[in-house]
C-alpha cells in the first residue's frame, strides 16, 4: 500500500489495509510488533473519514471542481458521473482495458482504480484537457489522420497512452508503441492505425499496405 | 437506373471521419455518456443461481438504502409473480430485478439489500453433459437436445466408397462473447409524454418497436436516439431487459434512468456466439473432386435464442459443406441448450465456425491427396456465390503471399519454432435495402441530410457527407450528417453488413433529388459548386426539404474474400504467433477507402481473437462463468496484431457493398491451417491455444503432470 496521502490527511487505502489485515499480521510477524504498532499508531493519527459523503476538491484540466462523495467512489465513477467529463470510458472498471487512463500529476493512471478522495490537491487531465475539436493534439490529429479509431469508445484511452508515450519517448520505435498500448484493449480492431499514428504523432511515416486491384484486370 | 456519378471527387477516396475529431477528444457524447436532468444510475439484480425456484422476492429493504428513487422486478418475473406462476431462474446472470438511484454506490448497496429466496435446481452448463438423456433439463418440459434437422443429397454411403481419400474429426468451437466496449444498455426518460431513450444500440429502430410493444406505450410517443455508440457487433439490436427495467424505473422515479451493464453482466447475459461440435466427414475422388460429404453439428446458444428478450438468431445451425458443393451429402444439426445466456447473432452468424470445421477438412485431405491446398480450393469452389470472385482472388493471394516459396509439406519447417502457413474462402450475402433519407437546404447554403440509421463505427457519418459534396459540388465538412433518431425516415437495423448498400442508395437518390429541386424552383440550371449559395439565396426565406429513398441498382448483395495467414508455433510452450494476414476482398463499389480497410483490419483482429484467445469457461461444479472480464477472458492487443496486408478488389460496376462481417469469417480457419502445415498435426478445436497445442503434440501430459 502506497504512502501518500494528501494534504487533507486522508489515507484510506492504508487504513483499511491495516484495519483488515493489521492483527493477524501483527500475530503472525512476531519480530515486527512493535514496528506494525507503531504504524497503526501513526495510522490512528490521520484524520479518519466515511462511510458518509465527504467534501472534495479535484484539480481537472487546470480548474478546480468542488463534489461531495463517499470514500469509496473511485476517480472515474466521480467525474463521469458526477461532472459533464464524460470523455474518458468505463470499459472493465478493474483495470485491464484502459478507456479511462488519466494523468494524475503527470503520470498515467487507471482512473477506475484511483479513489476520488486519493486523487485530491493532484493535477488531474482528462481528455478533454487534451485537446478539443478545433483544438486537436498532435497525437489525436494523427489518430484522425490515420484513421485509429472506429466506434471511438476506447480512443480517449488510447489517446492518453501515446500522449504519455510521446512525452517520455519522442521518437518511438514499433516496439515501444505496442509496449505503451499493451494496457488498452479495443474491440473494433483499430490497431494497426492506432500504430501508424503514433509514429506519425512522433514524426515517422508509416503507411498501410493496401492496394486496390481493378477486377477486370485480373486474368 | 439510377447511376452513381461518374467522376466524383470524394466517393471512393481515402477520407477521414468527419466525427473524428468528437471522438478523439471525448466530446462525442455516447447513450452512456448522457445526462438529462435529475438522471439517476441504474443497476440491475441478477441470479446467483445456475438455476433455481425462487421463492420469496422482498424488494422493500432495497427502497430503504438511501439515495435509492426507485426498485422493479424484471418484467417475465413480475408477470410469473402476477399469475401465481412459478418463477424459475436459468442461469447465472439472469435478471431479477433493477433499482435506480442518485449513485452507484446507492444502486451497490441496494442490490445487497433485496431479499431473494430460492431453492436450487439441478443445471448443467457443459454441451457434452447437457445432451445425455438423464442430465437436469434446462425446461422441464423440453429434452436438451433438440430433434437434429437433416438433408440428404445423392448417394452418401456409396460415395465414400468411391472415393480416393477420406478425412474425418471433430472440429469444435467455442461461444464467444461479443464484448462492445460500450456495453449493452440505455438511458431512459419516461414521462406522461412519452419515452426518450438513448440506446446503445444497431438499430434505433428495433429498440422504438421493442419499447412501444413491450410497454404498451403508442409507437408515436417513443423516441430512440443512437448518436454515437459504442461497438455492436451483432448482439446490439433490441433495449433488452435492461432497456425496460430501465424504462420502469424512469417511470416510477419520474427521472431519467441510465442502465448500462457492467462488464460482468455483459459476459452473462446479452449474447454470445454459440459453440459447435462438428463431426466431419469428407471424401474426394482421385481427381481432386470433392464426393462425399457427411456432417453431424450440436452447439449451444445457452439457454435458447429468443428467451431473454434481446431479440435476434442464435446461430446454433451451420453452412455446411460451406462454400463448397458436394455431390452427395448428408447434414445433420442439433442445439443443445443449458443453463446458460442465451446466443444471439454475431458478426456473420454461423459462419466463422462453418468455416473453421470446413477449411481444417480441406487442407487436411488436401494433404491426404498430396494437393496443393488452394488448387485443391480453386477444383472445388466453383458454384457458391462469389465463386468467381474468389478463384481470382486465390490467385492474387498466393502472388502476393508469396504461397508458392511459403508453403511446406506439413511439419517439415525445423527447429523448436516452427512456421506454417494456411488460406481459407469467405462468402456473405450482405445487400440491403429500404432506407429513407430527406435533406434540407437552407437559403445560405447550409445543408443537412438526416436519415435513420445509426454509425457503428463503420463510417456511415462519412460517407453520407461524401456522397452529399458529390453530388452539390460542395465539400464533406460542408454536409452536417444528423442519423440515429427516430424522428428521421427510417433506415433499418445494422446487421448483416446491410448498412451501406442499404442506406447509400438513398442517400444519392435523395441529394439527386434535392438538387434538381433546387434548380427547379431557383431557376439555376446548374447549381453545384460554386453557383451552390447563389441559388440556394434564391430559395428565399423557406429552406427546402426533399425526400429520397433506395434504389434499385446501386448497391449489390453477396462478397467474395480470400484470407492468407502465416505463423509462428513454439513446439516447448504452445505459443502461437501469427506473422501475418494477407486478405484479398471484393469491396464493390468501396465508398471510403479510409474506413473500408479500417473494418477490414477489425474482421481480421476480432478473427484473431476467435481462433487463439477467446472462450467462454463454464464451471460445470458451480454453474458459473468463470471468465467475464477481460483478464481472464482474453480479446486481441496490439502486441498480438500481425502485419495485415490488403488488397481491395475494385468492382464499382457492382456498386455498394457490406464488408463488415466476411472480413472476419475466413480468419480462424487460415490461421487453423497454417497451425496445422506448422505442426503436421491437427488442432481440431479453437480457441487454439498453448495447451491444445501441446496437446495435438502428444506433450500435454508432460506439461501438466
Amino acid at each position: 500500500m502506497s504512502e501518500s496521502s494528501s494534504k487533507d490527511g486522508f489515507s484510506v487505502s492504508r487504513r483499511s489495509f491495516l484495519k483488515t489485515f493489521g492483527t493477524s499480521a501483527a500475530v503472525a510477524a512476531t519480530a515486527q510488533v512493535q514496528a506494525v504498532a507503531d504504524e497503526l499508531d501513526k495510522v490512528n493519527k490521520e484524520k479518519i473519514v466515511g462511510p458518509e459523503a465527504v467534501p472534495i476538491t479535484l484539480q481537472v484540466n487546470g480548474k478546480p471542481i468542488k463534489l461531495t462523495v463517499e470514500p469509496r467512489v473511485t476517480l472515474l465513477d466521480a467525474l463521469r458521473n458526477m461532472t459533464p467529463l464524460t470523455g474518458n470510458k468505463e470499459v472493465c472498471d478493474r483495470a485491464t482495458c484502459g478507456a479511462c487512463s488519466m494523468f494524475v500529476d503527470d503520470k498515467l493512471v487507471y482512473s477506475c482504480s484511483l479513489l476520488a478522495i486519493e486523487a485530491q490537491g493532484k493535477k488531474i487531465t482528462t481528455i478533454e484537457g487534451i485537446g478539443q475539436p478545433g483544438n486537436l493534439s498532435k497525437v489525436q490529429e494523427a489518430f484522425v489522420e490515420q484513421d485509429a479509431l472506429m466506434c471511438g469508445y476506447c480512443t480517449p484511452g488510447f489517446v492518453m497512452s501515446v500522449t504519455a508515450l510521446l512525452r517520455k519517448t519522442p521518437k518511438p520505435t514499433e516496439a515501444d508503441v505496442r509496449h505503451a498500448c499493451s494496457g488498452n484493449l479495443c474491440r473494433c480492431g483499430t490497431y494497426p492505425r492506432i500504430l501508424q499514428a503514433a509514429l506519425k504523432a512522433a514524426g515517422v511515416t508509416k503507411t498501410s499496405k493496401t492496394e486496390v486491384i481493378s477486377y477486370g484486370n485480373v486474368a | 437506373m439510377a447511376t452513381w456519378p461518374e467522376k466524383p471527387t470524394y466517393i471512393s477516396s481515402h477520407h477521414t471521419r468527419i466525427d473524428g475529431p468528437l471522438k478523439v477528444t471525448g466530446a462525442a457524447k455516447y447513450p452512456s455518456d448522457v445526462q438529462p436532468e435529475g438522471w439517476l444510475y441504474g443497476m440491475v439484480l441478477r441470479s446467483k443461481w445456475a438455476a433455481a425456484k425462487v421463492t420469496k422476492i422482498n424488494l422493500d429493504p432495497a427502497l430503504k438504502v438511501p439515495g435509492i428513487k426507485a426498485v422493479a422486478l424484471a418484467p417475465a418475473i413480475s408477470e410469473r409473480q402476477k399469475t401465481g406462476a412459478d418463477i424459475t431462474l436459468r442461469y447465472y446472470g439472469d435478471e431479477i430485478a433493477g433499482v435506480a438511484g442518485t449513485s452507484k454506490q446507492a444502486c451497490l448497496d441496494a442490490l445487497k439489500a433485496i431479499q431473494i429466496e430460492a431453492t436450487e435446481l439441478p443445471y448443467v452448463v457443459r454441451e457434452e453433459d447437457a445432451k445425455e438423456d438423464d442430465a437436469p433439463r434446462v425446461w422441464a418440459d423440453t429434452p436438451n437436445l433438440s430433434k437434429p434437422n437433416g438433408r440428404e443429397t445423392g448417394e452418401v454411403d456409396k460415395a465414400f466408397g468411391e472415393c480416393a481419400a477420406v478425412v474425418e474429426g471433430l472440429y469444435t468451437t467455442q461461444v464467444q462473447i461479443h464484448n462492445p466496449l460500450e456495453t449493452h444498455g440505455n438511458t431512459v426518460s419516461w414521462t406522461d409524454e412519452g419515452i426518450t431513450c438513448w440506446a446503445s444500440t444497431q438499430g434505433i429502430t428495433s429498440v422504438h418497436d421493442g419499447l412501444a410493444g413491450s410497454l404498451g406505450v403508442p409507437a408515436s410517443q417513443v423516441r430512440v436516439i443512437s448518436e454515437f455508440m459504442g461497438g455492436g457487433f451483432g448482439a446490439k439490436f433490441g433495449q433488452g431487459v435492461e432497456g425496460n427495467l430501465a424504462a420502469l424505473l424512469s417511470k416510477q422515479a419520474k427521472a431519467p434512468v441510465r442502465i448500462f451493464l457492467t462488464r460482468f453482466d455483459q459476459a452473462l447475459a446479452v449474447g454470445n456466439r454459440p459453440s459447435s461440435f462438428q463431426k466431419i466427414k469428407l471424401g474426394a475422388k482421385e481427381d481432386g473432386m470433392l464426393h462425399a460429404f457427411e456432417f453431424d453439428n450440436y452447439g449451444t446458444a445457452g439457454i435458447g435464442g429468443a428467451a431473454d428478450g434481446g431479440g435476434g438468431g442464435s446461430g446454433v445451425g451451420l453452412r455446411a459443406p460451406y462454400i463448397y458443393v458436394v455431390p452427395n451429402t448428408r447434414v445433420k444439426q442439433a442445439v443443445v441448450n443449458i443453463n446458460a445466456g442465451s446466443g444471439r447473432s454475431f458478426r456473420a452468424p454461423s459462419c466463422p465456425p462453418s468455416s473453421f470445421g470446413m477449411e481444417a477438412v480441406m487442407d487436411d485431405l488436401a494433404v491426404k491427396l498430396n494437393m496443393d491446398p488452394v488448387e485443391f480450393r480453386l477444383k472445388n469452389d466453383t458454384r457458391t456465390p462469389g465463386w468467381d470472385i474468389r478463384q481470382k482472388q486465390y490467385k492474387i493471394g498466393v502472388e502476393k503471399f508469396g504461397w508458392k516459396e511459403k508453403y511446406k509439406k506439413p511439419g517439415s519447417s525445423p527447429g523448436i519454432v516452427k512456421t506454417g502457413v494456411g488460406c481459407a474462402g469467405s462468402a456473405w450475402a450482405g445487400g440491403g435495402r429500404g432506407t429513407r433519407a430527406e435533406a434540407e437546404i437552407h437559403p445560405d447554403g447550409s445543408v443537412e441530410i438526416r436519415c435513420g440509421t445509426q454509425d457503428l463505427g463503420t463510417g456511415t457519418k462519412t460517407y453520407i457527407a461524401m456522397i452529399a459534396a458529390d453530388v452539390f459540388g460542395l465539400k464533406p465538412q460542408d454536409i452536417l450528417v444528423r442519423i440515429g433518431d427516430t424522428r428521421f425516415p427510417p433506415s433499418g437495423g445494422s446487421g448483416g453488413s446491410s448498412t451501406s448498400p442499404s442506406v447509400s442508395p438513398a442517400i444519392l437518390d435523395t441529394c439527386t433529388k434535392a438538387l434538381k429541386a433546387l434548380q427547379d424552383q431557383t431557376g439555376v440550371a446548374d447549381a453545384r459548386g460554386e453557383n451552390w449559395k447563389g441559388a440556394c439565396k434564391k430559395l428565399g426565406v423557406n429552406p427546402l426539404t426533399t425526400q429520397g429513398q433506395w434504389q434499385q441498382g446501386l448497391s449489390n448483395q453477396n462478397t467474395g474474400g480470400v484470407q492468407f495467414a502465416e505463423v509462428e508455433v513454439d513446439t516447448e510452450t504452445g505459443f502461437v504467433k501469427v506473422k501475418k494476414v494477407l486478405v484479398v476482398q471484393d469491396g464493390g463499389l468501396i465508398l471510403n477507402r479510409l474506413t473500408c480497410e479500417s473494418q477490414l483490419n477489425g474482421g481480421v483482429i476480432m478473427g484473431i481473437g476467435y481462433a487463439l484467445y477467446e472462450e467462454r469457461v463454464m464451471d460445470r461444479h458451480s454453474g458459473v462463468m468463470l471468465n467475464p472480464n477481460f483478464e481472464t477472458y482474453k480479446i486481441t492487443g496490439l502486441a498480438d496484431v500481425p502485419e495485415i496486408e490488403i488488397v481491395f478488389f475494385d468492382m464499382p460496376e457492382r456498386g455498394v457493398i457490406g464488408i463488415g462481417e466476411p472480413s472476419t469469417v475466413p480468419t480462424a480457419a487460415a490461421i487453423g491451417n497454417a497451425v496445422a502445415n506448422a505442426l503436421g498435426v491437427r488442432v481440431n478445436s479453437i480457441p487454439i491455444t498453448p495447451q491444445r497445442v501441446l496437446a495435438a503434440l502428444g506433450k500435454d501430459k508432460l506439461s501438466i503432470a
